[in-house]
């Protein structure tokens, strides 16, 4: 007999959002209360037949009005106020530090992409105790919903659209991870788990290339590289030619004028569309000769898996703020600046090292 | 809001005389029936054909409430449980819960309580019942043989390009019945504006006149919205033509904006008719005008209005942008205010009235409290950060059904109970109501409290299969809903008892205020002989009230088991009489 009345609590938000939670709870009882012995001592004492005084009966009275419409109305705006100001913080910009995954959802898996280390996963989400994690998700066909209640914590998974988000687990353990949007025959079933971990324990977890034997694993950046010239993005793209298109050398997180005469921020969505439909959003100044490369598995395809390392890729190569050559804490940037064909196992020490510091 | 008597007395107001023509008895063809154009008739029709269709949408529930006994259920496929739970919302929303007050109690009582002989467009309205039919079997046929898999909600693209069930089919049917429900908000708008009776001012219109009013609005405002999208996914899906679906440059985050403009409003749609019934019966057996009138019928109205600006409420989580979230949030909050508004004027109707338990008020007083609690989980909802945790597990679940089973359910058993005896001039058995109604309520709360517990400890919604912790309190719901299936049908079978056997019902079985109560139990086809003029506000009910005070029961009928004591024996506190 096992009546769980909540869930575990193990992120930033948890605690934020269940004192909300509750406040509303006790106002629910409260309220309801209220209106449950009015009516019933009402409908009781005053039922037919009974001698009590029924002098005066009204049958309105403005200020008793505006006191039942007031009170409620000014309750409601203040849980309005508080639930807004965890909302704007899990939806809101990430720490700067916040380590990076990608997550993409399939009928019905999910499939995370740890961008650092380049460790791949499915329906299993290792991470740190205490560090933050960015999720920046997309799905490969309907919507779904990534869902771990135990961080209070959820986030549709759209097609065709980065949705981000952020947290900071902050309990050893692990977690249900759900999909909450309805996506077919398997819903119920698109799931797995969370593990937080010990510093201690993600990192050995790490090494090991995200298992218990070590397999050598590339980076998404790095992977990215290899994409950016197999699919001959380096003729147009690259540093040298300032011709054909622009170069992706600090690009990421500038703002641009496009061909429409509209501005746009260089951001994921915006690098997504511009490889998928690249006259779309065209930059002012080039020429429209760039054709696109659809999602899907076949010739001049792209699967999501391989988007997202692009556009790992091309944010390495610097933005605005850190005007290339980009040397900083950021480790992903650290990554793009090494020789790409190095060993993963220096990649894993640098890594690490550069987490080190950044910490 | 008496008027000049008609037909009085000279057939015998204590409805033994039954050799008088009434709606019923006119004409016994079927065609008289099929091709009617009587509202009362239609309201007839409609009345069985959402019966029909809520024993369908109920055994789906049936199902639903099986396959979760057991954390990993084998008695159904996932295809099955998925086709069992979109079957549910499909038929129980758009087949029985939208249609349900206002084509049937609406359509009956409307235009007898302003007054009025029919509805402005008579034939209108049965038009509008035979596409709710079309609609309904085109439905049930596609639900029959294969069934859809995408959920009442037919989010996008799975319901245009992944699903491989009768969606088609079933948008269609639901297209067509979308018709049938602007029809009826056309007509009663029509009906209220041009036919009320002499005398019969805005605010001397019964509480019930205003809800259905401002249904009529969100019917005739929202339901093409929804007819237009949905006729979009078939589009997309024959065709391909592209609107929602991302792989062609589509955006199903439109769709959802879409869907919600119509299926926020949708929730009044099914709320207001329970609410203004529930203004009828407490004024009726406190013997008060209701407190606050005014307030409860501009509440009925901001709620119309406002419910138009909620629908991004449902998309908190979707990834619209988070100011959005913010601004659909405070209207949320506001919307709040007018449905608290509603509640404690009911209570203070009670507040030194003369009260008269009857099964239709212990439905009322079952309403206001069901609907309370589902009203303030809305809040929960409707908290941005705690939407993130809450947003499609079982809390929202449970949520809608306390407000649309609770609230919406239980306001159509408190008005079938409060008009039986005018729509079949047969009593039902007092007794058998009041312990329906205990049933109800507590199997209702057994069912869906647990699904509260539920969601907060995150139980997604739309999950055949689940984490084995939650099995205790998915095995307490499934208990409830046993409960709850009987109390739903001891109603039913005394209901058709009663058809045969019931006391016959006096034109005023309940000593009642309002139009219909001064026109014969059933109503002649015409409702009135000469047309009333209407002299008094709503819920005048002083002179009641005054005698009954002094101990003069007299308007109240003898034959009412509840009445004997009173009226034969006013001054007398035992009573030799049976009670039920």
């Amino acid at each position: 007999m096992n009546f769980p009345i909540m869930p575990q609590t193990a992120s930033n938000y948890a605690v934020s959002i269940d004192d909300i939670y509750f406040t509303l709870v006790a106002l629910t009882v409260i309220f309801t209360g209220i209106v449950t012995l009015m009516l019933l001592v009402f409908a009781v004492r005053y039922r037919r037949g009974t001698k009590v005084s029924r002098k005066n009966p009204s049958t309105g009275n403005l200020y008793m009005e505006l006191t039942w419409s007031i009170i409620p109305m000014l309750l409601g705006l203040w849980i309005y106020g508080w639930s807004a100001i965890p909302y704007s913080r899990i939806y809101g910009d990430p720490p700067a530090n916040a380590s990076e995954i990608f997550l993409i959802g399939k009928r019905w898996m999910w499939h995370f992409q740890h961008v650092n280390s380049g460790i791949r996963e499915n329906n299993e989400l290792h991470i740190p105790v205490g560090k933050a994690v960015k999720v920046t998700m997309i799905s490969q066909d309907v919507i779904h919903g990534f869902y771990v209640p135990a961080f209070r914590l959820k986030r549709d998974c759209l097609p065709g659209r980065y949705n981000t988000v952020w947290f900071r687990p902050n309990k050893i353990g692990k977690y249900y991870l759900f999909c909450s949007e309805y996506c077919g025959t398997n819903h119920s079933e698109m799931g797995g788990y969370v593990y937080v971990m010990s510093p201690q324990d993600y990192a050995q977890w790490k090494s090991n290339g995200g298992s218990q034997t070590l397999k050598e694993t590339e980076t998404t950046t790095e992977i990215g590289h290899d994409l950016f010239e197999k699919y001959g993005c380096a003729q147009c793209h690259g540093a040298q030619d300032n011709v054909h298109g622009p170069s992706m050398n600090g690009l990421f997180g500038t703002t641009v004028t496009l061909a429409n005469g509209q501005s746009a921020t260089v951001d994921d969505n915006f690098l997504r569309t511009a490889i998928i439909n690249p006259q779309a959003q065209r930059i002012a100044g080039w020429p429209a000769i760039m054709s696109g490369f659809p999602v899907g598995s076949g010739d001049g395809q792209i699967s999501e898996e391989n988007l997202l390392d692009l556009i790992s890729y091309i944010k390495s190569l610097g933005n605005s703020q850190h005007a290339a050559p980009v040397v900083g804490n950021n480790s992903t940037s650290t990554v793009a600046l090494k020789p790409l064909a190095s060993k993963p196992a220096v990649n894993h020490s640098s890594s690490l090292a550069t987490k080190g510091q950044s910490r | 809001m008496s008027s000049i008597p008609l037909n009085p007395g000279a057939l015998g107001s204590d409805g033994r005389a039954r050799a008088r023509e009434n709606y019923l008895n006119i004409k016994h063809t079927v065609s008289s029936w099929l091709l009617t154009a009587d509202h009362k008739r239609i309201a007839v029709l409609y009345m069985i054909s959402i019966s029909v269709m809520f024993l369908f949408g109920g055994l789906a529930a049936a199902g639903i409430r099986i396959a979760l006994v057991r954390p990993h259920d084998t008695f159904f496929s996932s295809e099955t449980y998925n086709k069992l739970f979109s079957a549910h919302g499909i038929i129980m929303v758009f087949f029985f819960l939208v249609p349900s007050i206002p084509a049937t109690l609406g359509n009956f009582l409307l235009p007898i309580m302003i007054g009025a002989r029919d509805l402005a467009f008579p034939r209108l309205n049965l038009l509008s019942w035979y596409l709710f039919m079309f609609g309904a079997v085109l439905v049930m046929g596609a639900i029959m043989f294969g069934g859809i898999d995408t959920g009442w909600t037919f989010y996008e693209p799975y319901s245009s390009v992944y699903a491989n069930t009768n969606v088609v089919a079933v948008i269609v049917g639901v297209f067509i019945a979308g018709f049938s429900s602007i029809a009826t908000g056309i007509n009663f708008l029509v009906t209220v504006h041009k036919m009320r009776a002499p005398g019969l001012t805005w605010f001397r219109l019964p509480l019930f006149v205003w809800a259905m009013y401002a249904t009529s609005i969100i019917i005739v405002l929202g339901t093409p919205v929804v007819a237009i999208t949905l006729l979009m996914v078939v589009l997309e899906r024959v065709f391909g033509v592209c609107v929602f679906n991302p792989a062609c440059g589509g955006d199903p985050i439109l769709f959802e904006h879409l869907f919600w403009f119509y299926s926020h409003p949708a929730v009044y749609i099914m709320i207001l008719p329970s609410m203004g019934i529930i203004s009828e019966v407490i004024a009726c057996f406190a013997r008060k005008r209701i407190f606050g009138y005014e307030f409860v019928a501009f509440s009925s109205m901001a709620i119309a209005l406002l419910g138009f600006l909620v629908w991004g409420h449902h998309m908190f989580v979707t990834g619209e942008s988070m100011y959005s979230g913010m601004v659909f949030s405070l209207i949320t909050f506001l919307i709040a205010v007018p449905s608290a508004i509603k509640v404690f004027n009911w209570s203070a109707t009670l507040y030194k009235g003369n009260v008269w338990l009857t099964a239709p008020l212990v439905f009322a007083i079952g309403f206001i409290l069901l609907f309370t609690i589902g009203g303030l989980t809305g809040l929960y909802l409707a908290s941005l950060a705690v939407d993130v945790h809450l947003n499609m597990t079982y809390f929202v679940v449970a949520h809608f059904h306390y407000v649309m089973v609770g609230g919406a359910i239980f306001g159509y058993m408190a008005g079938l109970h409060f008009w039986w005896p005018k729509i079949t001039g047969r009593m039902y058995p007092e007794g058998w109501a009041m312990l329906s109604a205990f049933i109800l309520f507590i199997g209702f709360n057994l069912t869906f409290f647990p699904q509260f517990i539920l969601g907060f400890d995150g139980m997604p919604r739309r999950y055949h299969f689940y984490p084995p912790e939650f099995q205790m309190w998915n095995i307490l719901s499934t208990a409830g809903s046993s409960v709850l299936a009987v109390g739903m049908l001891i109603p039913a079978f005394y209901f058709l008892w009663s058809l045969k056997y019931g006391d016959i019902a006096p034109a005023n079985p309940w000593g009642a205020k309002g139009l219909e109560w001064t026109i014969p139990s059933p109503p002649p086809s015409f409702n009135f002989e000469t047309v009333p003029i209407v002299t008094e506000e709503a819920y005048a009910y002083e002179a009641i009230y005054a005698a009954e005070l002094a101990g003069d029961y007299s308007h109240v009928e003898a034959s009412i088991p509840y009445n004997q004591e009173y009226v034969e024996k006013p001054q007398s506190n035992i009573s030799n009489e049976e009670h039920q």
